[in-house]
């Protein structure tokens, strides 16, 4: 069975704008990154789907399968333009 | 070296900073904001970046830079914050002994730095529309090769 877990969610550029703040905790059951950006989707109505995103946890990018850690501190990234 | 800055980037002050006696040759690139996107007149924009996690991604670029290319020191600076027309947004320096390390170094960083970095350009153009750059939902590009530099850093040499 799924554990609750409590994840700390930062959004950046476009992400930033849909939610309407920049940083929040979050408690989810989500097993692992794919599914804790869905649920979130689904919440706030992002625009971008899971496949046109990366994923940070903890400053540095990370898999979409991996699980998800009680306490982490994620980021979506959105379709970068940096240059 | 790499870092942020909210200043405008002064290019002789990069090139100063990788200046060395045995380096036979300085490649600089930078890169500015034009007056046009996508067919449309830019007006102005700005850049926002996730500065932790691109601290560490371009330490991950200079560290697969200087093992792929006989490089003396290199510094490179990203723009954030609201940009003009011209300004420039980064600016990559690169110094080696002779000058076909720092001409392809200097390629391989600025390419790497636009595909994996988590920066973002937020451009307003003439008709008073705004856009986060390659992050509409419906554009063509799919942002699938960004995918796969990320999921395999170490890209062969050009």
């Amino acid at each position: 069975m799924s554990r609750n877990k409590t994840v700390h969610i930062k959004y950046f550029a476009l992400l930033r704008e849909e939610r309407g703040l920049a940083a929040e905790s979050i408690d989810t059951e989500a097993d692992d990154l794919a599914q804790l950006y869905d649920e979130v989707r689904a919440r706030y109505s992002f625009s971008l789907p899971v496949d046109r995103m990366a994923v940070a946890v903890n400053d540095e990018f990370a898999n979409w399968s991996d699980r998800v850690e009680d306490q982490a501190v994620i980021v979506f990234v959105p379709p970068v333009a940096g240059g | 070296m790499f870092s942020l800055s909210e200043q405008p980037i002064v290019e002789f002050d990069l090139k100063q900073s990788v200046q060395d006696v045995r380096a036979g040759a300085i490649c600089v690139f930078e890169g500015r904001v034009r007056n046009h996107n996508d067919g449309k007149a830019v007006e102005k924009l700005s850049y926002e970046a996730y500065a932790e996690l691109c601290v560490n991604e371009a330490a991950r670029i200079l560290a697969e830079t200087r093992d792929n290319f006989d490089v003396l020191h290199i510094a490179v600076l990203h723009r954030v914050g609201d940009l003009a027309i011209n300004d420039v947004a980064v600016c990559v320096a690169v110094s080696s002994v002779h000058r076909d390390d720092a001409f392809k170094a200097c390629r391989y960083l600025i390419d790497e730095i636009k595909a994996r970095l988590p920066i973002w350009k937020r451009e307003t153009y003439a008709d008073g529309s705004v856009v986060w750059v390659n992050c509409q939902f419906c554009a063509n590009n799919t942002h699938s090769s960004y995918q796969s530099v990320v999921a395999q850093p170490q890209r062969s040499n050009v």
